[in-house]
């Protein structure tokens, strides 16, 4: 008896170790963020622990949300966009400048915004797909060229939002405002394309080793030019409900989601699916993310506290992942 | 007390070298020696110890005990330390020359080892004039200032070669060991450069030559040493062999004159190929039958390593015409795609690079060109996925049997199985194999030899690109043997054995022309 029970303990432990491992690596960033919550929580229970903080966080991030989502999708393949914040904000601006001072209805203002995205999306993938350039610098450029942009279109700060796109932004429903569920279906659906449609693998197979994908049959250069394009759009619609949170707009708001949005992405990459660049992950890193800033700042730090936060998760994102792929390879 | 090594006319000697991995000897009791002025061959197969004896030379790797080494008259101790063959004055020029494309000439000459003025700052005015000065001694006409990706090929082999004489500039007479330094030249820019490294012999330098190319060692050196399994067949004066004589020694046997009859037609032709051309091969033309199994060979960088790629649509063409089964393609517009759904797959043999993503899981790889199968009614069926892999992870004894095991955990033969396993499961009519075996241990060799003999019956045409001459004669139908991007020779039936086909790739000139 105890014999057997040796060999089958022998026989199942380096079987169980590592899926208890991967469980552990799973969701050990949500076990932190619980945690977060907990201290905070503790520390400051009548500011930090009440439904209109949460409200807040919830909806206030829900743009940056999009927007991490958005930059998933090019990082996913191996590319790099710098240009989101870019697109987010013309879209911002063109949506506001258009129906408060050029008097335009809603409906064309958004199309018009929506297009923006769509086109810089095809311009980027020209270039970075059709002639070959790196994506890190075409879209650096990019990027600060469409703050330009946004000032031609208007130099001055836009004040004054359309009441409808405001209230399809700001409604309350089972105490959230609406955009946070938009940014919901929007994880839902990338959830949805990554893990249970062939496109999710192709696009990972692209990502990892242009060379076997193509060898597969895998129509890579398609693959990265739409992820490219559906990036700048999502971008744009990012910047769309923007305007609808914001009452004003000037052409320098965007850039500062630059690097939340990065981190963010980086950040979920260490979550969900260990590893690997995933909806998920990015849309609970850009929360987890936030609740340690809030609670911060609520503890009595001033502002410089988000972009050190920001800047110290995305260098300690990129290097967990970095020490878990050395562990991974050498196995 | 003479310190006299310009007396002395053996520049190096070396005596007792030998090797041992683990259980295996891979270079046993070999000895060498390179006189002043000589230019010294060394040849033999792929695993007869010549690499290991330059990587022993170059300090890379420690010789078992017994080795001994004379420099210029010296004793050397052994094992050497990387810098000590520098200081030695034995310089290196490796197959891969080294070189960095994006940077000048004069960067590549002299980086590391710059003039410098009194501000750390590069006297460029006289590194030019050195350059310049070095590069004519070599008959090189290129400006120091031009880029090295604007030169030609045997003008980069120079510039390497130039390179490395510089470095060891310190001793009178260097040692010079080029390493396969013409594979990838034109015949004319291989002999362009010989006629170079002559006369850097004549000034005095000893230069030890390793190469495959037969024609080469008969014609520029004075001796030559043949290794055969690890051991030192002869050192033999180059003037008193024939080509036959020296095959000989290589291969271990001698030869009949015995001409291959063709195979005999199996099936019906399920692809042919006409005139495909890509970079490093002329024009390519092959019949398959249903159910056959081809194999290409030849020397490294013949142009048979690349005909898969062609065929696949991996790789460019220039030119060609391909038919698959009814189908008909532009070879310039073939793409893997394409290839993939006229009944083609490719197993390239850089698993790491173009075959398989080591950070995605085994059941990912495996699945990756039938995904579509398993996807239904909007959602991929995971369970339907996970069932089919199971099985095929039993058919092909891929260990361990988890689908979800990251594929870089698992052996490079169990790797390949997976491989294997993923194309065959897209039902191919035509399987294209770049060096099956490479990196796969023997059991897994002989289980993926089964797997391919049983598709070959079943109806799947089969074509092996492989240097490894033992696996294609127990594999093969027939053998195309390739020399300079040409099919020379074409064997087949009892004159298909390893032997043979070594014999036929050591061969320059065109003994049996195919088709």
């Amino acid at each position: 008896m105890t014999t057997e029970l040796a060999t089958a303990r022998s026989a199942t432990t380096p079987a169980a170790t590592p899926s208890v491992m991967r469980h552990a690596q799973k969701y050990a960033l949500v076990g932190v963020w619980a945690l977060v919550i907990i201290v905070f929580g503790v520390l400051r229970p009548d500011s930090f622990l009440t439904g209109a903080n949460f409200s807040t966080i919830f909806g206030s991030q829900a743009v940056l949300a999009v927007l991490a989502l958005a930059l998933l999708l090019p990082l996913a393949v191996g590319e790099y966009d710098l240009s989101v914040a870019g697109v987010l904000g013309l879209s911002l601006i063109l949506t506001h400048f258009l129906t408060a001072e050029a008097g335009w209805p809603l409906w064309a203002a958004v199309v018009t915004a929506l297009a923006s995205g769509v086109a810089i999306g095809v311009i980027n993938a020209l270039l970075i797909v059709a002639v070959g350039v790196e994506s890190l610098v075409v879209t650096l450029g990019i990027g600060f060229m469409l703050v330009g942009v946004g000032y031609a279109v208007t130099p001055a700060t836009v004040v004054g939002t359309s009441g409808a796109l405001s209230a399809a932004m700001r409604t309350q429903v089972a105490g959230l405002p609406l955009v946070f569920f938009y940014g919901l279906a929007i994880v839902l659906l990338l959830a949805y394309v990554f893990s249970r449609t062939p496109l999710g693998t192709y696009m990972f197979f692209v990502g990892e080793n242009r060379s076997v994908a193509r060898l597969s049959g895998i129509r890579v250069n398609a693959i990265r030019a739409g992820a490219l394009i559906a990036c700048s759009s999502l971008s744009a619609i990012a910047g769309v409900f923007l305007a609808g949170q914001l009452g004003s707009s000037s052409p320098t708001v965007a850039q500062d989601y630059l690097l939340p949005a990065f981190a963010a992405v980086f950040l979920g990459a260490t979550t969900i699916t260990p590893g690997r660049f995933n909806p998920w992950g990015t849309f609970i890193a850009v929360y987890f993310l936030i609740t340690g800033i809030t609670g911060l700042q609520m503890m009595g730090l001033v502002d410089w506290v988000s972009q050190v936060f920001y800047g110290a998760s995305l260098a300690v994102a990129v290097t967990l992942s970095r020490i878990a792929g050395a562990k991974s390879s050498r196995d | 007390m003479s310190t006299g090594g310009a007396h002395t006319e053996e520049l190096l000697v070396a005596s007792g070298w030998s090797k041992t991995f683990g259980p295996r000897r891979v270079l046993s009791d070999v000895a060498l020696t390179i006189e002043r002025g000589e230019i010294h061959g060394l040849v033999g197969q792929n695993g007869s110890g010549k690499s290991t004896f330059i990587k022993v030379l170059s300090g890379f790797h420690n010789p078992d005990d017994g080795a001994r080494l004379q420099v210029r008259g010296a004793d050397v101790d052994l094992p050497l330390h990387p810098g000590r063959p520098h200081e030695l004055g034995i310089a290196f020029v490796h197959q891969d020359l080294g070189l960095i494309e994006s940077a000048t000439v004069l960067e590549n000459m002299r980086v590391g080892q710059f003039e410098t003025g009194p501000l750390w700052n590069v006297s460029w005015a006289q590194e030019r004039t050195k350059v310049r000065t070095l590069l004519a001694g070599f008959g090189l006409d290129v400006s120091p200032d031009a880029l090295v990706s604007t030169l030609s090929q045997a003008e980069r082999a120079l510039l390497a070669i130039a390179r490395a004489l510089d470095q060891v500039d310190h001793v009178e007479n260097a040692i010079l060991v080029l390493d396969e330094p013409t594979p990838h030249l034109s015949r004319e820019a291989a002999e362009v450069l010989l006629t170079r490294v002559r006369e850097i012999a004549a000034k005095g330098a000893g230069v030890l030559l390793v190469t495959h190319s037969l024609s080469e060692i008969l014609s520029l050196t004075d001796r030559v040493t043949v290794l055969r399994d690890g051991a030192l067949v002869d050192t033999a004066v180059t003037a008193q062999l024939t080509e036959d004589k020296l095959i000989e020694l290589i291969v271990g046997f001698s030869l009949d004159n015995l001409y291959p009859d063709k195979a005999e037609s199996a099936g019906d032709v399920l692809m042919q190929a006409r005139g495909l051309e890509g970079k490093g091969a002329a024009p390519f033309s092959m019949d398959l039958r249903r159910g056959e199994i081809v194999g290409l060979t030849g020397l490294l960088g013949s142009g048979w390593e690349r005909i898969p790629y062609l065929l696949f649509g991996a790789t460019p063409c220039a030119g060609g015409e391909l038919t698959v089964k009814d189908q008909h393609f532009d070879a310039r517009t073939l793409t893997p795609g394409a290839a993939i759904r006229s009944g083609l797959a490719l197993i390239p043999s850089n698993r790491p690079v173009d075959g398989a993503v080591a950070s995605a899981s085994v059941i990912e790889n495996l699945t990756l060109t039938t995904l579509r199968k398993y996807f239904t009614k909007g959602f991929l069926r995971k369970k339907h996925q996970l069932g089919e892999v199971r099985e095929q992870l039993d058919v092909f004894d891929v260990r361990p049997r988890d689908p979800q095991a990251g594929m870089g955990t698992l052996s490079g033969g169990n790797q390949q199985k997976v491989l294997l396993a993923k194309w065959f499961r897209t039902e191919p009519d035509i399987l294209l194999l770049h060096e099956p075996t490479q990196g796969v241990d023997i059991g897994a060799r002989t289980q993926i030899f089964e797997h391919i003999r049983a598709a070959a019956v079943d109806g799947t045409s089969i074509v092996i690109a492989s240097g490894e001459h033992e696996d294609l004669a127990a594999l093969c139908d027939r053998v195309l043997v390739f020399c300079d991007g040409v099919v020379t020779a074409e064997i087949a039936g009892a004159e298909l054995t390893a032997g043979r086909l070594s014999e036929q790739s050591l061969r320059t000139h065109r003994t049996a022309a195919a088709s």
